[in-house]
């Protein structure tokens, strides 16, 4: 009988440690870790074009994550892509003339959502629609703009309006919708 | 001369199907014999304990090793594309989606279905399980059936603590010895590794793993000839047997669970 007993408490302990260890990798080493446990709100943005952005992709403030991509979806009127993003209850105090825009992390990083603040004394609401907006820049439509016009555009408001993501003090070339 | 050669393919195929079929036939015993076999779960926990407990310690170097070369090798790959900050995701990839449970199969038939089969042929050898049967207790329910049910549980146990012992190596190679960032390894492997459709479906592979392996290596135990040359080529089977379906499954599982 002491036997089968030591039998058995070895079997739970491996079992125990088998659970252990799996619970580890999936919380530890997999997206879970990055997700906040806290209360969050929605807010929702209208692009014209959504590129690679995938479900649960970060949404940033200052390089900064604050949230995460909950749905991506086609307005089935306006036929833009309305994406919906769940951001934690602790930045509460986001300006609502702010601007969403899609960028990409390194030149071929997965696409995240980046918030640039405004001024505006109103803060955002549970539910609330960006303003300003700014689709995913496509390497492809660059490079054959690029190769149309032969040259680098010289003008300053299509420089902006093409390098858009890096001029970060500029307001981004949106293409504004008004709610 | 082709006569005796065509003669000879359909024999082997006709051959392959029966042993296939042995197989499907002893599996469905297995399973009927199960709520039987539940009522004496205390040998359910002993198999556990001995087909689980026991192949810990060298599931736990393995994983060790395994993990290291990943780091190794993955390092030196990928600091020709001077990408060396993957590292962590490539390395928690691939064990998570195949190395893991792969691995951890084929060592689980070398340790613990070798020892299942010479184990039940001996019984057969000596007669035990004709003794058994004389005794109104049936050895599908008492010896086949805890022992099968001991490798699905032990197995995705088994290839849990193996990628978490895979993942520390590769950490121990990359940024304790090549001098990696900590924050870059880990960050990178959680934004890009998924529960579902990376962690679990490793779980689901070994789980089939585990009953390919505890039914081969308690078919060939239990279908063995009576004697000691008959236990060492039954023993050899389960090794080979089990290390061709592991694999050949793993490509279908693989195929389906992408």
């Amino acid at each position: 009988m002491a036997q089968r007993r030591s039998y058995q408490i070895g079997s739970g302990l491996f079992i125990l440690l088998g659970f252990a260890a799996l619970a580890y990798l999936a919380t530890q080493t997999t997206s879970i870790a990055n997700f906040s446990q806290g209360p969050s709100y929605t807010l929702n943005a209208r692009f014209t074009n959504v590129g690679q952005l995938k479900l649960r992709a970060p949404v940033k403030i200052a390089g900064v994550r604050i949230g995460s991509v909950e749905s991506i979806e086609v307005d089935p009127e306006r036929l833009d892509a309305k994406v919906r993003l769940s951001v934690d209850k602790r930045y509460h105090e986001i300006p609502d003339d702010s601007s969403a825009a899609i960028f990409t992390s390194g030149l071929l990083g997965d696409q995240y959502i980046g918030i640039q603040a405004g001024g505006s004394p109103d803060m955002f609401k549970d539910g609330d629609e960006f303003v300003l907006t700014q689709s995913s820049m496509q390497l492809e439509d660059l490079i054959g703009k690029f190769l149309v016009n032969g040259a680098p555009p010289a003008k300053p408001a299509d420089a902006a309006k093409t390098d858009g993501g890096d001029t970060g003090s500029e307001h981004p070339a949106a293409t504004p919708k008004k709610s | 001369m082709s006569a005796q050669l065509r003669r000879g393919i359909v024999a082997g195929i006709a051959d392959g199907l029966a042993r296939i079929g042995a197989h499907g036939l002893f599996l469905l015993q297995i399973l009927a014999a199960l709520p039987a076999s539940l009522r004496h779960y205390r040998e359910t926990v002993r198999q556990i304990w001995f087909t689980g407990a026991m192949s810990l310690v060298i599931i736990m170097t393995c994983g060790l090793f395994v993990g290291m070369v990943l780091g190794l090798q993955l390092y030196y790959v990928l600091s020709i594309f001077g990408g060396t900050a993957a590292l962590g995701t490539v390395v928690s990839l691939s064990l998570y989606r195949e190395l893991g449970p792969v691995v951890t199969a084929l060592l689980f038939a070398g340790r613990a279905g070798t020892s299942i089969t010479a184990e039940i042929g001996l019984m057969r050898a000596t007669d035990q399980l004709a003794a058994m049967e004389m005794m109104a207790v049936d050895p599908i329910a008492y010896v086949a059936a805890p022992r099968f049910l001991a490798g699905i549980v032990a197995m995705p146990l088994l290839a849990c603590v193996f990628n978490a012992l895979g993942i520390f190596g590769a950490h121990l190679v990359g940024v304790s010895w090549l001098g990696l960032d900590n924050g870059t390894f880990w960050s990178n492997m959680t934004s890009s590794v998924d529960v579902w459709t990376d962690v679990i479906n490793g779980v689901w592979k070994s789980v089939a793993f585990g009953a390919v392996v505890a039914l081969i290596a308690v078919f060939q135990g239990y279908t063995t000839a009576p004697t000691s040359e008959g236990v060492a080529y039954a023993t050899t089977r389960t090794v080979v047997f089990s290390s061709i379906v592991v694999l050949a499954i793993d490509f279908v599982m693989t195929a389906f669970l992408m």
